[in-house]
């Protein structure tokens, strides 16, 4: 394990490939996944149960929830060191980074807090009260709304991004766990694990334009439990991860209707796309891996075995 | 492809903060026991157990009330064990009590029921486990969060069923609390098909601190050939003595050894870690199965009143007894309540002192409406009419 890790380590070099980022979050490192060969490259050590990742938008830092050591920890991906750490209150576990790069906006799960801390100088900008145990973190593309999900409290609140105050509250299904933004900015869409739902939002009134449930032959409505979501690259797709149904949720981003449900591991969590855009990679807690899915043929085509409880995804082009 | 999706069914709410403030009072009664004397000297059961779990979910709901614009009001009435506590739960109702958490054994709790002026109240039951209150005893006025004794024993018996442990044997204790629990595991072990191979009571006066390692192997020396040890000991009074001092070595369950209840410390999955955190923090201790029915007694009146914006008792246990209401419960799936008998669907935890063993319903126990109705006394067969033909 040690010699595993020091090799690693000596081997780390920029990306020479497009490669997939995801969290162990039993494990405490994160996994490394060539996104064409599907060979685990490295595998780094991380803070304690690490779940958030997130990069810098020009790759240069990835930033990771290292959740029960209280920190956002910020790594060079070129050599998987942690470089410093970024004062981020309690209990990390989700966070979004401002569109000028600069503000993250980290989820403070015990404390009902969002925090904003400033990347550069390393300071906490902004503690906004919110809902009890927040999760879900979206901005808008043009990074003047920022939006917090609380689980407990079941609402979505709305922040602006230059008073960093709450606008609006909006009521959803119970457990909001993923808030995100349409690319045009036109929507927001929010996932609640226990309703079983996927409400959309109007951005322009904070108005509900639509809700979506699921139905899958042979599962549980209970056990179908929406997470994370993602916008397939033209926009015209959300890949929807259905949690202990096992399944991703291809939906219709015009019609809100479902397309098609695509098996993949158990209870799977988050996604990332594929640099090149033609992948679709999930992270399956209980199976401890990530099914690869093309997102052409909208079918699975390869599983990858990474450390325990994978949860959170990240992707970063190559830098060829 | 089998979809739907629903246009503004349920009106979209915005809520700005400026919302006119709604106040919402909540009761918390307890009848404090006296608790049966136990051989251990270092299991004081904790004086706010339960309440611990109410003011930490009004701490919970009032954040949301916040964003609302609805408020709580949590009102304490602790009756000691040699007061009147009918008389208090009476004037508590004539200030005004509409809606109320109770923490009282069944007959305490039946007679506070039955008071004309609790007639058109909502009462949670978050502390009695009795099956006769969710069946021959059952009060349209009245549901559970505690799970009742027999859902607690349905899961131990998927257990034993899915380890195929077969030969089962019985200790069991003499208390009220122990005839019950020993009365809800054997209908359980008849219901998936299991039975015991022998039971013995047990009747020591002996001090098992000193004595255990000289008594016990001799007592269960005679008990037929067995896969496991079943204890009905529900106050904790013996059984712990009785572990590892057996004459055969076999684990232990029931209310020693695998534990199945409403919640435990241990419990950690689905984000519980988070309102385990909570807990520790307020109550300084671990939170156990009173408190967390106390807890989710109170979350659920708060689910049920954002989204009515109702405070009418009616009102609340109409929205909390129909499908539209799910409440999360850190257990990985929706919790719901039985129309017909207002008990809390709730998964049951099979706990060791340190981990979570399994959560039932185990997969492969299915049911035509919802897993979680094979824990209990199923519709089909409740005696329980008082919430009308719901079934």
């Amino acid at each position: 394990m040690i010699r595993a890790l020091l090799l690693t380590t000596l081997l780390a070099s920029p990306a020479l490939a497009d490669e997939i980022w995801v969290t162990n979050e039993m494990d405490d490192t994160v996994s490394v996944i060539d996104a064409k060969t599907l060979e685990v490259l490295h595998t780094y050590e991380t803070g304690e149960r690490p779940r958030g990742i997130t990069f810098s938008r020009d790759f240069k830092r990835l930033y990771i929830c290292a959740s029960d050591s209280d920190a956002v920890q910020v790594m060079d991906p070129d050599t998987g060191k942690i470089l410093h750490d970024l004062p981020s209150g309690e209990d990390p576990e989700q966070f979004v980074i401002a569109p000028d790069d600069r503000l993250l906006y980290i989820a403070n799960e015990d404390d009902a807090i969002t925090t904003v801390v400033d990347t550069q100088t390393r300071k906490v900008v902004s503690q906004i009260d919110v809902g009890v145990e927040p999760e879900g973190m979206g901005i808008s593309p043009d990074g003047k709304v920022q939006v917090t999900t609380s689980e407990t409290t079941n609402m979505a609140h709305w922040i602006d991004t230059q008073s960093h105050k709450i606008i609006a509250n909006s009521l959803v299904d119970p457990r909001p766990r993923h808030a995100e933004f349409s690319p045009d900015g036109k929507e927001l869409w929010v996932s609640s694990e226990i309703g079983g739902t996927v409400a959309i939002f109007d951005t322009k009134d904070q108005s509900q334009i639509g809700k979506i449930s699921f139905q899958l032959k042979g599962v549980r409505p209970e056990k179908i439990q929406p997470v994370g979501m993602r916008f397939s690259p033209d926009a015209t797709k959300v890949f929807i991860a259905l949690g202990p149904a096992n399944h991703i949720a291809v939906v219709d981003a015009k019609t809100f209707e479902v397309e098609r449900y695509i098996l993949v591991g158990r209870r799977v969590w988050h996604m990332a796309l594929s640099p090149d855009q033609t992948r679709l990679f999930t992270t399956n807690g209980v199976s401890g891996d990530v099914t690869v899915i093309d997102i052409a043929s909208l079918e699975p085509i390869d599983t990858v075995k990474v450390g325990r409880f994978p949860w959170g995804a990240a992707a970063r082009p190559s830098s060829k | 492809m089998a979809f739907q999706w629903l246009i503004g069914a349920c009106a979209a709410l915005v809520l700005a903060t400026q919302t006119q403030a709604e106040v919402l009072r909540i009761d918390w009664i307890e009848r404090q026991v006296s608790p049966p004397p136990v051989l251990s000297n270092m299991a004081a059961i904790p004086s706010g157990l339960g309440l611990d779990g109410a003011r930490l979910a009004e701490r919970d709901i009032a954040t949301t009330g916040r964003f609302t614009g609805q408020s709580y009001d949590l009102h304490e009435t602790v009756v000691a064990p040699d007061a009147d506590f009918l008389k208090a739960a009476k004037s508590t109702l004539a200030e005004g009590a509409r809606v109320l958490v109770v923490k009282a054994p069944a007959p305490d709790l039946l007679a506070l029921a039955d008071l004309p002026e609790a007639q058109g109240a909502l009462i949670l039951d978050a502390y009695a486990q009795d099956d006769a209150l969710r069946g021959a005893d059952c009060r349209a006025n009245v549901l559970h969060t505690a799970p009742s004794y027999a859902m607690r024993t349905d899961a131990l018996a998927q257990f034993l069923l899915k380890k195929q442990w077969r030969k089962l044997v019985l200790i069991a204790g003499q208390l009220p609390e122990d005839l019950a629990f020993t009365a809800a595991l054997k209908r359980s072990l008849t219901k998936f098909g299991l039975n015991l191979a022998g039971e013995k009571t047990w009747d020591f006066d002996a001090n098992m601190r000193r004595a255990a390692a000289a008594e016990v192997p001799l007592f269960t020396q005679d008990l037929p050939a067995h896969d496991l040890l079943l204890v009905s000991d529900e106050p904790g009074d013996f059984a712990r003595y009785i572990a590892y001092n057996t004459w055969v070595a076999r684990p232990l369950a029931g209310s020693e050894g695998l534990k199945p209840v409403g919640w435990s410390g241990v419990v950690e999955q689905y984000g519980a870690a988070q309102l385990q955190n909570r807990f520790r923090e307020a109550a300084g201790r671990e939170m156990q199965q009173a408190d967390f029915a106390a807890w989710i007694a109170v979350a659920a009146l708060g689910e049920a009143f954002t989204r009515t914006q109702s405070t009418d008792p009616a009102m609340l246990r109409t929205y909390m007894l129909s499908d539209a209401f799910r409440l999360a419960g850190f257990l990985g799936r929706p919790l719901s309540f039985r129309n017909w008998n207002g008990q809390l669907r709730q998964p049951i935890p099979l706990v060791t002192e340190r981990a979570v063993a399994a959560l039932a319903p185990l997969e492969g126990f299915l049911h035509q409406i919802n897993e979680l109705d094979t824990l209990g006394v199923d519709a089909p067969e409740s005696p329980c009419t008082a919430f009308g033909d719901a079934r």
